[in-house]
């Protein structure tokens, strides 16, 4: 048993993907960097609409200590965002991976899912770091 | 929890948003033994530290009178800030943590032939309990002739009570006391102020709540290479009687005629309305050339970020660099929030 989701996966710089059936991805951050950041007090989001590419700056969430970017995990075209957190942007400390998801988008190309990590090999990544 | 100064310290001890919103709405405590506590006794202590603090500790006419002062050098800069109280003995001077070995080097090379000893409390720890309900909690605790006179203690003041010195200081900008008690005795306080309703509070919170409150931070709003007129501390300098000459006095006199003459910095309090916030180091860039943010936050009481910046004197436009874009931010005098509430127009 992970101390992460089994059902996702995960980016060396702390995002998670979830992919449907559809072929729709879900972002977010992961337990670990919403706890190392802290409380969080802003979250900026990207446009609907727009086209990303995996390892693009697509998000920023400022914490009381720090700004960070997100970066997409997986390329495609943005189709919704997380409204929600620019009014309750703690969603994400309280709940990263259920209602503090960043943004979901139309996937370009599942192989890009095969660069990154299990639950597993996310663990570690994060204990090494 | 990380390392300050040598101390294991707690950035919050759950949520640092949970804490300052329990020191502004209620009552919170602070372990703050990190400080440096040092005791000036003997028969020129007053003297000395006349000539010692920009402040003049003449004008502490009672016992347990408390005044902020700068230490500074003989540039003007400031080699630490720092509370001193007149005591029975004396004074009692309440520095900062992570400057203890100058701050002491500096006090003893400057008591020369003054008559006095100089010595530091290892054996005291300082518990400050802030929040609107703070005093009534820690009334609670005392004796009723004790609560009595801890209720009627004024601003800036204090009293011995046996071996516990509490006083009317602290760094949030709400009501509260500091409390300087023999180590044996300062977990037993914790413990009974958590069991009365005060919650432990982090650094983290400790730093939003006195950035709120426009009160500085040693080692980033200013330090030895920053005049105390450039860290609006001018409120702190006592230039009466001029015949005091204390230590930096000609050098911050120059440093003031020139900012009236508008070649000087000020720090000014900014404030960001919309998304984003204000990190300290990031440029401030106004009509009159650049600055810098010396302290930059989300205040949880306001819900934007504030901070304090060194901008040239009398800018009105302001600019800050973030993230490699240029955001407008309004200028306001460096105090955001006292007793829970926004004090700037």
């Amino acid at each position: 048993m992970s101390k992460f989701p089994d059902d996702l996966k995960y980016a060396k710089s702390h995002e998670w993907v979830k992919v449907d059936e559809n072929g729709v991805a879900t972002i977010g951050i992961s337990s670990h960097a919403q706890s190392a950041l802290g409380d969080i007090v802003f979250v900026e989001l990207p446009e609907t609409g727009t086209t990303v590419n995996a390892k693009d700056e697509v998000a920023v969430v400022e914490s009381v200590k720090a700004a960070s970017d997100v970066y997409s995990p997986v390329s495609g075209e943005v189709i919704e965002v997380n409204e929600l957190l620019e009014d309750e942007p703690e969603t994400v400390n309280v709940s990263p991976y259920e209602n503090g998801w960043f943004y979901k988008l139309q996937l370009n190309d599942e192989a890009e899912l095969d660069e990154l990590m299990y639950a597993d090999a996310y663990a570690e990544h994060c204990d090494d770091e | 929890m990380v390392d300050f100064a040598g101390w294991s310290m707690p950035i919050h001890y759950g949520s640092q948003l949970e804490e300052h919103k329990q020191v502004r709405c209620e009552a919170g405590v602070f372990d703050v033994s990190h400080m440096t506590i040092v005791d000036v006794e003997g028969a020129d202590a007053e003297p000395y530290l006349r000539s010692l603090l920009a402040n003049d500790v003449a004008r502490l006419d009672v016992l347990g009178r408390a005044l902020y002062s700068g230490m500074l050098n003989e540039n003007g800069g400031v080699i630490d800030d720092l509370i001193v109280y007149r005591m029975a003995f004396g004074f009692r001077v309440v520095s900062n943590c992570a400057t203890r070995e100058k701050d002491l080097a500096w006090m003893r090379s400057i008591a020369g032939s003054f008559i006095l000893e100089i010595n530091e409390r290892p054996d005291l720890s300082i518990l400050a309990v802030h929040g609107p309900a703070s005093i009534d909690r820690v009334c609670k605790l005392l004796d009723s002739d004790s609560a009595e006179a801890v209720r009627n203690l004024g601003n800036f003041r204090g009293q011995m009570l046996d071996q516990w010195f509490i006083a009317r200081t602290g760094y949030t900008g709400e009501k509260g006391l500091e409390i300087i008690l023999p180590d044996k005795d300062v977990a037993g306080l914790w413990d009974q102020l958590l069991s009365h309703g005060v919650n432990p509070i982090g650094l983290g919170a400790r730093d939003t709540l006195r950035l709120e409150a426009g009160m500085n931070l040693y080692g980033h709003d200013m330090d030895e290479s920053i005049s105390p007129i450039a860290a609006n501390m001018a409120f702190s300098i006592a230039w009466d009687p001029l015949e005091r000459d204390f230590v930096g006095r000609k050098a911050i006199t120059a440093h003031l005629e020139q900012q009236r003459q508008g070649h000087f910095p000020e720090l000014a309090g900014l404030v960001l309305e919309q998304r984003g916030v204000l990190r300290e180091g990031q440029r401030v860039i106004t009509e009159n050339g650049d600055g810098i943010i010396t302290s930059g936050s989300f205040s949880p009481t306001l819900k934007h970020s504030i901070a304090l910046a060194r901008i040239p004197v009398n800018s009105e436009n302001c600019q800050v660099e973030m993230r490699g874009k240029l955001v407008a931010v309004r200028k306001v005098r460096p105090n955001f929030v006292r007793f829970g509430k926004k004090v700037f127009e």
